[in-house]
């Protein structure tokens, strides 16, 4: 099982790099992960990362994308309520990289 | 941390190299290459189904943690299969290796590598029987086309059976009819029995299990997912449709791909789908346990398909509906057309399909009890009983890719056309050669569709891409119709790969925007919430 080493301490992740236990993420984590791909974390990405741990406390799973879009349109405007927006903020795709800083394990299936 | 490798450029993986190795394919030891290979099951998905052997393992690595008596395990099971199966039986022994099949495999055509031609993609599966399950080959052994089980070969089968979509186009040009598909799956079940499945496909079967879908959407997610395709809906047509979950009484269940529920673009074929059944009137309801039409079970062992495949009876029977119609959905249908009635039937507690607008009876599904949307729309549409503006699609040029499973798997050519040539003003077909039984495969089916075998799925999917490049250069092409959950996935990752200026949807997406429903606003907007061309001009000319 792949780890990666933080304040310490062994994480447990898969083979990309999601994490195995969703206990084991703090916000630290999520810096440090988002850094070892050269991305600083600044209040636009958190808006995100904290919708999507609200989102998947309460549905047990990610949002659909459009759910994702429709939700920052509400909150940041009209302008950054688009996939382009997202895709400007984490470059490997809202869906992979956004969920990896913020815990979420990745959908599988027919997806 | 290993992150999955991205493929390389399309100009680059273009360049197939189809020169066979200077060895003998006995000689030619399977290279595991980044980019053309899933990782394998973690631990907790074979344990949430009981699958044998559950421990952490990569299947990169050298030692695959096998028990002692993985060998043993691996024939008991091969002969338990030839005895069960008569089919596999027959498929063992039978191939002249006449090559007809060889250059039709788009995994063959895709990357060159010989073992991808069918023809010795079985014959890995073959040397192993003729070594241990016949006479001539325990006799004279490598003279015969014999071989033993060994590691590598085991390793070699996992490799080479994750690379074949069972998408069964072999088998449409086999003088003998030989199912290269069921040899895949008989070589799925024998390394699921050493607990060597993939991830991508371990998940799906697991979450399927506990939760009733692949991407493990409970029950409120299901409820506000679809709800809040209900508002999206309200905002392009003004009409809100009012869909039921777990309904008793009601007349239908409909169960659809979760596919549908979560990842565009089929979230709008789900939407083309609600908007149908509300302008229908249509008395059904979705049910938030029988919420896959899926089964990946199907891509680890028959008892695990079957398993899987039980809710939808076991839930139309709680909910107490007459039939049941299924969404746009790919193995599902050949799992329904070809299976279910054996597995979980008779469902003798539901009655002959009818369609409750034309009265059409659905013979044809009068086993199963389960009729396909496209079929019950094609009905509708040729009795007249729905009202549909083709032209709002006028700035699509569309084209269909036949599905492997509706096409080769039940023969559903016609009526996906149509309804596509209902709903649109603009269809091309694709070289004949390329649709319909002898349709090419998406490159990602039979749970390949996973993200860090990127390369292979590319590699696998370059001659449906070309066939699609060229209606886009001949026609002006610009979107890919199909009927599958898988296809709508994979295929959008392969035409942003090969053709990027063709985009993908499901049928029902076309049929919610050219459906006209009563009392709806003007129409400004496609299913994606996209401006709908040449709409507004049209009203100022009319004015």
């Amino acid at each position: 099982m792949p780890t990666i080493e933080f304040e310490g301490k062994q994480i447990e992740v898969d083979e990309e790099g999601y994490l195995q236990n969703l206990d084991d993420w703090s916000e630290g984590l999520a810096k440090y992960m988002a850094e070892q791909d050269g991305i600083e974390l600044t209040d636009e990405h958190w808006e995100i990362i904290n919708f999507l741990r609200d989102y998947y406390n309460k549905y047990q799973i990610a949002p659909m994308i459009k759910i994702l879009v429709k939700e920052i349109k509400k909150t940041m405007g009209a302008d950054k309520g688009n996939t382009k927006y997202l895709y400007q903020l984490f470059p490997d795709g809202p869906a992979k990289q956004a969920c990896r800083y913020a815990g979420l394990p990745k959908p599988t299936g027919c997806v | 941390m290993a992150k999955a490798k991205k493929p390389p450029k399309p100009e680059e993986l273009a360049k197939i190299d189809y020169s066979p190795p200077e060895t003998g394919w006995m000689d030619t030891p399977a290279v595991f290459k980044p980019g053309t290979f899933c990782y394998g099951a973690r631990p907790k998905y074979l344990e949430e189904v009981g699958f044998p052997n559950p421990r952490e393992w990569s299947s990169a690595d050298e030692d695959w943690k096998l028990p002692e008596n993985w060998k043993e395990i691996v024939l008991e099971g091969l002969g338990d299969r030839l005895k069960k199966y008569r089919s596999f039986h027959l498929f063992m022994d039978i191939c002249v290796r006449c090559g007809a099949c060889a250059d039709k495999c788009h995994f063959f055509i895709g990357s060159g590598d010989p073992k991808n031609m069918p023809v010795l993609r079985a014959e890995l599966m073959r040397s192993v029987y003729r070594k241990y399950f016949t006479t001539g080959g325990k006799l004279l052994g490598r003279h015969a086309g014999a071989r033993d089980l060994t590691y590598d070969v085991f390793k070699e089968w996992w490799y080479y059976f994750y690379q074949c979509t069972e998408c069964r186009r072999c088998s449409v040009f086999c003088p003998y009819g030989i199912d290269t598909a069921e040899i895949t799956m008989m070589a799925r079940e024998l390394v699921n029995l050493l607990g060597c499945n993939t991830d991508w496909i371990a998940g799906p079967v697991a979450n399927c299990y506990r939760k009733g879908n692949h991407l493990g959407l409970e029950p409120h997610t299901i409820q506000s997912n679809i709800e809040f395709m209900v508002d999206d809906i309200e905002e392009i047509t003004g009409i809100r449709v009012e869909p039921t979950f777990n309904r008793k009484g009601a007349e239908i269940l409909f169960v659809t791909p979760s596919g549908d529920l979560f990842g565009d673009p089929g979230t709008y074929t789900c939407m083309g789908y609600l908007m149908l059944f509300h302008e229908l009137g249509l008395d059904y309801t979705w049910s938030t346990y029988a919420s896959e039409g899926g089964n990946f079970g199907f891509f680890t062992s028959m008892e695990m398909a079957k398993r899987l495949n039980y809710k939808i009876y076991a839930e139309a029977k709680r909910l107490g509906v007459k039939w049941i119609l299924g969404g746009e959905c790919g193995h599902m249908w050949r799992i329904v057309h070809q299976y279910m009635d054996t597995w979980n039937g008779p469902a003798d507690f539901l009655e002959v399909p009818v369609s409750p607008i034309t009265g059409t009876r659905f013979d044809n599904a009068r086993a199963t009890k389960m009729v396909h949307v496209v079929e019950f729309l094609a009905d509708l549409i040729r009795h007249g009983k729905v009202n549909l503006d083709p032209s709002r699609n006028d700035h699509l040029k569309v084209t269909f890719h036949d599905s492997c499973n509706t096409s080769r798997g039940m023969g559903i050519f016609e009526e996906p056309r149509y309804v596509i040539r209902h709903v649109c003003n603009h269809f091309y077909e694709m070289p004949e050669n390329t649709i319909r039984e002898k349709t090419f495969c998406c490159g990602s089916g039979s749970g390949l569709n996973a993200g860090e075998n990127m390369e292979l799925r590319m590699r696998g999917g370059l001659p449906r891409a070309n066939a699609v490049k060229y209606v886009n250069d001949r026609y002006g092409v610009n979107m890919l119709a199909n009927i599958c959950a898988i296809d709508r996935a994979a295929l959008t990752t392969l035409m942003q790969y090969w053709v990027p200026d063709v985009d993908v949807c499901g049928v029902h997406e076309l049929v919610g925007n050219a459906l006209v429903m009563k009392g709806e606003k003007k129409r400004t907007m496609d299913l994606r919430l996209e401006p709908l061309p040449g709409m507004e001009e049209e009203e100022e000319e009319e004015e």
